[in-house]
């Protein structure tokens, strides 16, 4: 038997009136890479919170054995002392400061307080070249691409001698060949004896690099198993899930009606450098009951498409036309497209999308005020009927709708964004990335609310890096490349490396 | 998500005063702060405090300072700040000054330039912070530099002043008795004046809140929306009733109901119900709150910060008239570091600097915590310097409080 790196037993953490972690055991071996899955809430990130001392000993049941000993570990400062070390999903690094750095903040490489620069430098590039990076060590952060940025987070953890990496959803804001180049990379540094832990909901990856694997669901360890045993992903997601997922696409049967809007010619400037054409020429059509899906790669210019067409969110010197329904449309700012009848869900409903710390019935009503008020004077009991409605309609688990929606999971924030955009009555609503961050069950119930749409007679325009995601939902997907559009399929025709190819070869 | 979030859910249910008071204690605590500092004073001045004449001198002194508060309250939620306030208000000052006293222009025509005048100076600045999305802090900082200057120059460095009677009236002036039985009551009361139409306000005024509290418990209940509990709402409600009756009271029998209090009264009023139950109101808040997702709900967020600004000048312009009227004369000097007192107000109040958060209610009340603080310590004879200190520990000690308790929460 291989040894142990990490025994985490019966580890349970209250807080008040819940119980976050039930008597969870975690067991990663030297030298292997050890995936945990769970749904978003089922208690992954606090169990990595008590390992790295966030919550300190004591302030938890069970006993965790780290190297062969009963360790108990008083913050990060002394987990990170024993080589324990997190990458968490957003990523802490300062972005007007070099590689370099970034790599020694906190860890300065001094004599008496003053850098050694060239020094600095110079460990920074090995650490670079193990990661698999060839920028400068003098590069601002700032000018990478978050798949660079991940790396660099890496290699800054190699800077403190890690022994045990960690990385909460490593892949979450990365593209696809970003992605691959980072589970690349933790193969590579497996071969080299280091002991991981990704915690992931991409069970492709988790397939890819686990050896073994731990799914967390409600507070419980509910199984652990080696991949070499043959474990499917259905047994996976089963567990997770605590049901069977056979189909995690709902059935559909499309109705599709007459055209709702169509765009053509379409051409964007990049909003800071005015000789940079970042949409070429793009033309699409949306019908009634129609969900269209548009394919590509992370910048592909979709999200700045989808923007520039709501209201001119995006760009510059920006031309083309929009119909709706045979009839040119006003969409020269946010009001006049709501008012043609569009409706933008953002891919960073974060930041975009909510005002956090505001109420759930704050956030659905601020889309189209005037129905809930009575000339200039709101009526609360209005907004909260309108909240209330939205709730059930859409299943928005939440004690009241006025709960604030930052203490909401990311599935239900979602459907606190899709009922805003509801709730101004659209035609045609634009969805980028609709299920990002957001776990298997809630997506599963995102994607019923999306067929609803449809049923209802709206278009859907629906923006997705996760192909099996577009396969499954639409009805008729293009294909964007650089600023242009490459293909249009109907689904039946579809495939991932149909897909693929027409990307690859454009 | 981690489960610490889910738990704030979860504890819904339990001890619900308990969590209610935690969730509001700001503004329970500002109220209560506000009634333990007059108490304090009220003590060690041996009850100079909330004599009759010293009310009155407390309200005016802090008039500009409250109308100014409702204007930057405003700024500060839609996420900006202006510290051009105090130069604002003594350039209008002294545009008032110059042209009654100097050109002897009517005074309602000179009023009215005033108001204009602090609508274009807002407008001036709220373009750059809007439509260029020049740091508010930079514009206005800038601002105040120039309307000192302008200020300056206009004076010629000189005091210009008395104002006509009529001028002064703005701010020392008081509302003429229309109520019968003023002369009746004074002998029966025993004091030496009564203004039969101060104290019936102050009974209205108590009546409306309790009548409006009891109504809206009543729509809540209904509508199923959470109120506070009963018991908070009694004492919160009959304090802040009794507080109304007990001051217009005071006011009566000294010379009535200051021009001023009822102008500072009724702005309160209107800026409360604007952003409190406008659709105007609520927009300032998103914008505040995330301006992406404003603009992205269709908010047309540049408009609303250039408007806030405007508004702002006008009040600013409201405060100087007032201001000059007070003192009057205008000098140089006026307004002079007074912006500062007015953000104070507004973060005592419970504002946050991010923007998003904060009430009108909130900034008056911290208005006058200030003014009281002021004019307790003047009365106990302590020095200026020692005035700074406090005043400065104060606001720290609100913004803790705030942050403490965002953190907790």
């Amino acid at each position: 038997m291989q040894d142990m790196l990490l025994d985490m037993r019966s580890i349970t953490k209250t807080f008040p009136g819940v119980k976050a972690l039930d008597n969870v055991s975690l067991q990663v071996k030297t030298g292997e890479i050890h995936a945990i899955c769970g749904e978003n809430g089922a208690g992954k990130s606090t169990l990595m919170k008590v390992l790295s001392g966030v919550y300190p000993a004591g302030s938890y049941d069970g006993e965790i054995h780290y190297d062969g000993a009963l360790t108990e570990m008083r913050d990060i400062a002394d987990s990170e002392a024993r080589g324990i070390i997190i990458i968490h999903q957003e990523l802490a690094l300062v972005p007007l400061l070099s590689i370099a750095e970034n790599l020694f903040l906190g860890n300065e490489n001094a004599r008496g307080g003053v850098i050694d620069w060239r020094d600095t430098n110079r460990r920074t590039e090995v650490l670079l070249r193990k990661v698999g990076l060839r920028d400068a060590p003098t590069t601002q952060v700032e000018k990478l691409g978050v798949g660079k940025q991940q790396l660099v987070e890496i290699a800054k953890a190699l800077a403190k001698d890690v022994r045990l990496l960690i990385l909460d959803e490593p892949t979450s804001a990365l593209s696809e060949s970003d992605s691959q180049k980072l589970l690349d990379l933790m193969l590579e540094l497996k071969a080299q004896g280091m002991t991981q832990i990704i915690i992931s909901h991409k069970l492709n990856e988790v397939r890819r690099v686990a050896d073994s694997v731990t799914v967390i669901r409600d507070g419980q360890s509910v199984s652990s198993f080696d991949t070499s045993d043959g474990i499917t992903e259905d047994r996976i997601v089963r567990d997770m899930v605590g049901r069977s997922m056979e189909n995690r696409y709902p059935e559909r049967t499309p109705e599709i009606g007459e055209r709702i809007m169509r765009v053509a010619d379409w051409s964007v400037y990049h909003p800071e450098h005015d000789d940079r054409q970042v949409i070429k020429d793009v033309g699409f059509d949306v019908r009634a009951g129609e969900v269209v899906g548009i394919a590509g790669l992370m910048g592909a210019g979709r999200t700045e498409l989808a923007m520039s067409i709501f209201g001119r969110s995006w760009g510059q010197n920006i031309s083309g036309t929009v119909e709706m329904h045979g009839q040119p449309a006003d969409v020269s700012d946010v009001s006049r497209a709501i008012a043609a009848g569009l409706a933008y869900v953002p891919e960073d409903r974060k930041s975009l999308g909510l005002i956090l710390d505001d109420s759930i019935t704050r956030n659905i009503t601020i889309s189209n005020l005037p129905d809930v008020a009575r000339g200039p004077v709101l009526n609360e009991h209005a907004e909260k009927r309108v909240a209330e409605k939205y709730r059930g309609d859409l299943g928005i688990r939440t004690p009241g709708v006025f709960q604030k929606v930052v203490n909401l999971s990311g599935g239900n924030q979602q459907k606190v964004v899709l009922s805003k955009w509801l709730f101004a009555g659209p035609e045609v609503l634009i969805l980028d990335e609709p299920t990002r961050g957001i776990d298997v069950g809630a997506k599963y119930e995102i994607y019923g609310l999306i067929n609803d749409l449809a049923a209802a007679g709206k278009g859907v325009v629906m923006i997705s890096s996760e192909m099996p995601e577009l396969l499954g939902m639409c009805d008729r997907i293009y294909v964007m490349n650089e600023g242009a559009f490459v293909g249009e399929m109907p689904a039946s025709d579809a495939s991932q490396e149909r897909i693929m190819s027409l990307i690859v070869n454009n | 998500m981690s489960m610490a979030e889910d738990t704030n859910q979860k504890a819904g249910g339990s001890g619900r005063l308990a969590e209610y008071l935690t969730a509001h204690l700001r503004e329970y605590g500002l109220l209560f702060a506000l009634i333990a500092i007059m108490a304090f004073f009220q003590v060690v001045t041996s009850g100079t405090l909330l004599r009759p004449i010293n009310l009155t001198n407390l309200l005016l002194q802090n008039s500009y300072i409250v109308i100014m508060a409702l204007g930057m309250l405003i700024v500060i939620v839609a996420g900006h700040i202006d510290l051009s306030v105090g130069s604002v208000m003594g350039f209008v000052g002294a545009l008032a000054a110059v042209m009654v006293v100097n050109w002897e222009v009517p005074i309602a025509v000179t009023m009215a330039t005033c108001v204009v005048v602090g609508a274009l100076i807002g407008g001036a600045q709220g373009y750059w912070v809007a439509y260029w999305k020049i740091p508010s802090f930079i514009v206005t900082l800038a601002g105040m530099l120039v309307f000192r200057g302008l200020s300056l120059w206009l004076l010629e460095g000189q005091s210009v002043g008395p104002f006509p009677r009529e001028f002064q009236v703005i701010a020392t002036g008081f509302v003429p008795d229309v109520l019968p039985g003023g002369e009746a009551l004074k002998g029966v009361l025993g004091t030496r004046n009564f203004n039969v139409l101060a104290c019936a306000i102050g009974i209205i005024a108590a009546s409306w809140v309790v009548w409006s509290g009891l109504r809206k418990r009543a729509h809540n209940k209904a509508y199923g929306i959470e109120d506070e509990p009963r018991a908070f709402f009694v004492v919160r409600t009959a304090i802040i009733a009794l507080a109304l009756v007990f001051i217009l009271y005071k006011l009566a029998t000294f010379r009535g109901l200051p021009n001023v209090l009822l102008t500072m009264g009724v702005l309160t009023v209107v800026y409360a119900f604007i952003t409190e139950r406008t659709v105007l109101g609520r927009r300032i808040y998103a914008l505040g709150g995330n301006e992406k997702a404003a603009k992205l709900s269709g908010i047309k967020t540049e408009r609303l910060t250039f408007l806030a600004f405007v508004n702002m000048g006008i009040l600013a312009a409201i405060a100087g008239l007032v201001f000059a009227a007070r003192l009057n004369t205008a000098t140089p000097k006026a307004g002079f570091a007074l912006e500062l007192d007015v953000i104070a107000a507004v973060f005592i109040g419970g504002a946050s600097m991010s923007g998003g958060v904060g009430r009108i209610v909130g900034a008056v009340v911290g208005a006058f915590l200030m003014g009281v603080l002021n004019n307790g310590m003047s009365i106990m004879g302590i020095g200026i310097d020692y005035q700074q200190m406090i005043k400065g520990l104060v606001l720290l000690a609100a913004v803790i409080f705030d942050v403490y308790n965002k953190k907790k929460g």
